[in-house]
């Protein structure tokens, strides 16, 4: 299928394996993926690019029980969109927690991580899935 | 010129998993009982234009516009078919609704259709999730049901919605249905059951999803002018309106406020020169429940936040002062995605035509449908009188 394209994914990884997205200067927005233009300032927008850095909190999620092929090795899994420190979301998996403890507003960092594989012989898509952020590493639940 | 357009004939093929037939069986189908009710000729119809949202992925065949007008015999007249996922019906609506206030066509025939059982069930969740954005959503692993599930659970965490409010919708829509003869669902289910119903995407279960449905709907749609010729009993497109937001739900403002059926409502209303208050019936999408509930408060049934408890008062059942869905929904009479936007017109007409037998509005006048695509990205609001 064109989604599980090679070319598709090589093109995107940048963004899927370093969360590079990029920022607005004129209205110091941040945006992931990266847009194309700011739907903010249009031509008035200068975009750059940005490394975000992976850390924020989860705003929603789900815990995902019925999933196409490339997905049923994972189930149960939690999806989430992550609120971004810098401000923008992300749709990503949580991972290295059990679903029952997932909560709204747990602090949570990027991790890298095979996403899917397209059936058994197609291209395997690595990128980003967030996991609780680790007391050690400095940043504690609020 | 008026600005009303008339829609004079409505048309559905049975909802439901139907094994036996194709694609062009049920669309045809669909048609045929549009013209036949509106009592055009074949040769009056002077375009044909469908809403269809993956009839390529689903039965491998595309081109549908001249596919159908091949089959029915329509002969050379133009037709082609629109796309914009879940709202593609509505906008099959909207575009001969256009067509017909330009001038530029007198007498339309409009067709939504969708053939979902033709596939597996991997192949067909993946179909329904490029309607999402399926590079940074549904490539992650978020299904469909799963985006509807950030919006469920931020909507009980914020508002505190519950999980039986969850279910009603559900339990609403199979009670109309049962008396919807071309419904995919005509039995009542109870509370119990669909909260015990198996778990899609924790908070969302199986009961609070639409199912995969084969099925299609037609409208014949004409100037007003034109209308007297047919019928003494036409209704009208009093206003469309269409609005976009972002293709993502992480990129919105508010996962609970689909922004774009906001805007949209809000001017269908304006244009139609009414108030919320002045419609007697409503189709809302609800390809999940939790949907039905954000779109009573955005079109203004309820106050934000407050569409759970409207509908434990009842205010959204038959008999209430603003039924929604009384076709059965997408929930209960099925959601067949292209044929969805446009299944709405036909159940609204039939309200308005006093020719919804057992779930009949009493003295409807006055229909709102809102048909969403994606998550919310497209929203479609056409408001019916008579």
């Amino acid at each position: 299928m064109a989604q599980h394209g090679v070319a598709q994914i090589w093109r995107r990884i940048r963004a899927i394996y370093n969360i590079e997205g990029n920022t607005c200067k004129t209205c110091d927005t941040y945006y992931f993926p990266p847009r194309p233009v700011c739907p903010t300032c249009r031509r008035k927008g200068v975009l750059e690019d940005h490394k975000f850095k992976g850390l924020g909190k989860i705003h929603t999620f789900a815990v995902v029980r019925q999933a196409p092929d490339d997905f049923k090795r994972q189930i149960p899994y939690v999806i989430a969109q992550v609120e971004l420190d810098e401000g923008a979301r992300v749709t990503a998996q949580i991972v290295n927690i059990d679903p029952e403890e997932v909560e709204i507003g747990m602090r949570v960092r990027a991790c890298f991580r095979k996403i899917t594989q397209a059936g058994t012989a197609g291209v395997i898509v690595y990128g980003y899935k967030f996991e609780p952020v680790l007391k050690v590493t400095g940043h504690s639940y609020p | 010129m008026s600005n009303r357009v008339a829609i004079i004939g409505v048309g559905l093929s049975k909802f439901g998993e139907l094994w036996e037939q194709s694609i062009v069986d049920i669309t045809l189908e669909a048609a045929m009982v549009a013209i036949f009710d509106s009592g055009v000729r074949g040769a009056d119809i002077e375009a044909v234009c469908i809403g269809n949202m993956s009839a390529g992925r689903f039965t491998g065949q595309e081109h549908l516009g001249a596919l159908a007008v091949d089959a029915g015999g329509l002969g050379g007249v133009p037709a082609y078919s629109v796309e914009a996922a879940c709202a593609s019906g509505g906008a099959a609506v909207r575009q001969a609704y256009m067509a017909i206030r330009s001038g530029e066509h007198d007498v339309m025939m409009v067709l939504g259709t969708e053939k979902m059982s033709d596939v597996n069930q991997t192949e067909a969740m993946n179909t329904i999730s490029v309607a999402s954005d399926w590079e940074w959503e549904g490539m992650f692993g978020a299904t469909f049901p799963a985006l509807y599930a950030f919006i469920a659970r931020r909507h009980m965490k914020e508002y505190g919605t519950t999980e039986e409010q969850l279910s009603l919708p559900t339990v609403k829509n199979h009670a109309n249905a049962a008396h919807n003869p071309y419904a995919q669902f005509q039995r009542p289910v109870p509370l119990k059951v669909v909260m015990g119903s198996g778990m899609l995407a924790d908070p969302i279960r199986v009961l609070h999803s639409s199912p995969v449905t084969d099925g299609a709907a037609g409208l014949i749609m004409c100037s007003e002018e034109k209308a007297k010729e047919y019928t003494d009993t036409p209704v009208y497109i009093e206003s469309s309106t269409q609005a976009s937001d972002t293709l993502a739900l992480h990129d919105r403002r508010d996962i609970c406020t689909m922004d774009a059926v906001v805007k949209s409502s809000k001017e269908a209303l304006e244009k139609a020169k009414v108030e919320i208050k002045d419609i007697d019936v409503f189709e809302l999408h609800d390809s999940f429940t939790i949907g039905e509930i954000t779109l009573t408060e955005d079109v203004g049934i309820a106050k934000k936040g407050e569409g759970g408890q409207t509908l434990s008062d009842g205010l959204t059942e038959i008999g209430g002062k603003f039924p929604v869905n009384t076709s059965g929904g997408l929930k209960a009479r099925g959601h067949p995605i292209g044929a969805t936007g446009v299944a709405q017109i036909v159940e609204l007409a039939l309200q308005l035509r006093e020719q919804g037998g057992g779930r009949q509005v009493d003295g409807a006048e006055r229909g709102l449908a809102v048909n969403i695509g994606g998550t919310g990205a497209t929203s479609i609001v056409h408001i019916l009188g008579r």
